[in-house]
């Protein structure tokens, strides 16, 4: 009796969690289903979900009609750009923080992540100003310096995170054996801690590529990632539900297949180590 | 074993992190502040002279600001409630043995990943628009007059589109933080003849505290900021019914050119944000410790 009782309430369960999940999934779904229809189909008042005549036109269309290329391009140089430099500066202090402990190491983390929550319009004005007079205003470079900065703190706290983990006996073993302090880092850090440096990397990559405050701000015609030309659909002419729906597909669905291999990540990434 | 050379090279490789993040703290902050009591509008060139904190006066008894401060409030609170209750609707759901956990994990972390300009509006055009939208259609057809969200519940809207965003994210953590529960413990209570509410008010939600304040400090620092959503929608509007205090910053400063007065009101937002920081700090803190 009781395998029974498990086994209905697992079928409860599921499907409670199926219907659940899926009506949180739909709208993704549904700009999917979207982005292959024609522009009237995609505003009919009987909406269909598979019955219509699938089209790639709107793809097409998205990719001829506009310079969407470049601004994927952005979006690419932009978040990886950002995430690579932050890596590079990133690594040094989180070892440095991991291996030397000083009296002082927990508070420079905790100060480090406070930077991370002082809200942008708070240094609005100046960086836009800098900005302007540096002739940074609407460049890749610029965006790339101020994505760099922006997640140095959850990259930092992340690979610190990371290093930790690694046993100081490996260390110990390493010096034993008369290696120097070069040879400690490539050969011997740096692989074991390769895994976590690929986390890191991926879970900025796909903060940068989502990020819709500064990019929005400090970008024209010119360097404007997705997010910016994304929302230029937002005064749009004529019909365009069909053509939204494709260029959102297209500026989505990468990062969304990353996003799902960085589930474990997310949590240490931004939960700042507040959950364990 | 940390001799003297690798002290000197930890603080050698500190060194970069530490005075980025320093320059770009302290110098924009800086500048803030100081153009903060200036009277300085980028389309009145003049003297920029000194004003003291009349810029301050102007923006915290402007009406603007005291209604954007309850519907940054609204918003703030709005999301929270959702996504917490959601978060641990959900978690509790995903925990329990079902078959396809895997894709309905998928499938509910995914809107965490949509650049908020895509969720903000794919929600506006295809699900909220009251003569093409999906909900008007449904209404429509249940023979009910659609809504204009926008229009008629635009700070609603946002809130709606804002909670899909970060349901995931609350959901997550939470499931992350049920999952480290002793299942011993709930096997006693089995023993013991606990009801399954029982055991979710007596031992889960106590288990969940820690991770409820954390998701709550974390997305109260992230919401504070909300602004693309509130650009591509309603452009703060109808009048400021939808604005909040970042987007009114952004408007006085972007818009309007007043350096002066954007400061003033950077400030504040500065401020306020550090009085949650404060409590988020206080919580990491104690985990770095244990």
């Amino acid at each position: 009796m009781a395998i029974k009782d498990t086994k209905k309430s697992k079928l409860i369960y599921t499907l409670a969690a199926w219907s659940v999940s899926g009506m949180i999934f739909f709208p993704i779904l549904w700009t999917i289903i979207t982005s292959f229809k024609t522009e009237s189909e995609a505003i009919s008042a009987s909406p269909s979900l598979f019955m219509f005549d699938w089209t790639l036109e709107n793809y097409a269309e998205v990719l001829s009609r506009s310079p969407y290329f470049d601004h994927f391009m952005n979006s690419v140089v932009i978040s990886l750009g950002a995430s690579l430099l932050g890596l590079l500066i990133a690594i040094p202090a989180a070892w440095s923080m991991a291996f030397v402990q000083t009296k002082r190491t927990k508070n420079l983390l905790m100060w480090m992540l406070s930077t991370k929550m002082l809200p942008p319009v708070g240094v609005l004005i100046p960086i836009y100003l800098l900005f302007r007079d540096f002739g940074l205003l609407d460049t890749r470079i610029g965006l790339v310096i101020v994505m760099t900065l922006i997640n140095l703190p959850i990259m930092v706290w992340m690979l610190y995170t990371y290093f930790r983990e690694i046993p100081n006996e490996i260390l110990e073993a390493a010096r034993m054996d008369g290696a120097g302090i070069k040879q400690e880092i490539f050969q011997v850090l740096l692989p074991i801690a390769l895994p976590g440096i690929a986390s890191t990397l991926l879970l900025n990559v796909i903060l940068a590529w989502n990020e819709a405050f500064w990019t929005l701000i400090l970008t024209a015609a010119n360097a404007a990632p997705l997010t910016a030309f994304i929302a230029s659909y937002s005064s749009p002419e004529g019909l365009f539900y069909a053509k939204l729906s494709a260029a959102s597909v297209m500026a989505v669905v990468p990062i969304l297949i990353l996003g799902w291999f960085s589930q474990k990540q997310l949590v240490r990434g931004l939960s700042f180590g507040a959950v364990k | 074993m940390a001799t003297t050379q690798s002290r000197t090279l930890a603080k050698i490789m500190l060194f970069p992190s530490v005075s980025l993040l320093l320059a770009w703290m302290i110098v924009p902050l800086c500048m803030t502040l100081y153009f903060s009591v200036l009277d300085y509008n980028l389309l009145m060139p003049g003297d920029n002279e000194f004003i003291g904190f009349l810029n301050y006066e102007f923006f915290l008894t402007d009406p603007a600001f005291i209604e954007s401060f309850f519907n940054t409030l609204l918003l703030v609170g709005g999301v929270l409630f959702i996504t917490i209750c959601g978060g641990i609707g959900l978690a509790v759901l995903l925990d329990q043995a079902i078959w396809g956990r895997n894709y309905v994990r998928i499938m509910v972390l995914a809107p965490f990943f949509v650049m908020p300009t895509v969720s903000a509006l794919v929600w506006k055009n295809m699900f909220m628009n009251p003569v093409n939208g999906l909900f008007a259609h449904f209404a429509e057809f249940i023979g009910v007059t659609p809504i204009d969200f926008f229009a008629e519940l635009p700070l609603l809207s946002i809130i709606i589109i804002v909670s899909w965003q970060w349901l995931p994210f609350a959901a997550l953590i939470l499931l992350t933080a049920i999952q480290s529960l002793d299942r011993e413990q709930l096997e006693a209570a089995d023993l013991d003849g606990a009801g399954p509410w029982s055991k979710f008010v007596y031992i889960v939600l106590p288990h969940l505290s820690r991770a409820v304040t954390a998701v709550i400090l974390i997305e109260t620092i992230f919401l504070l900021s909300i602004f693309a959503e509130i650009l591509v929608t309603t452009s703060g509007g109808p009048g400021y019914s939808s604005t909040n205090i970042t987007y009114l910053i952004y408007t006085q400063s972007l818009l309007q050119f007043d350096v002066g007065g954007g400061s003033a009101g950077g400030i504040v937002a500065v401020v306020i944000a550090n009085i949650v920081a404060i409590f988020l700090m206080r919580l990491i803190g104690k985990n770095l410790e244990g």
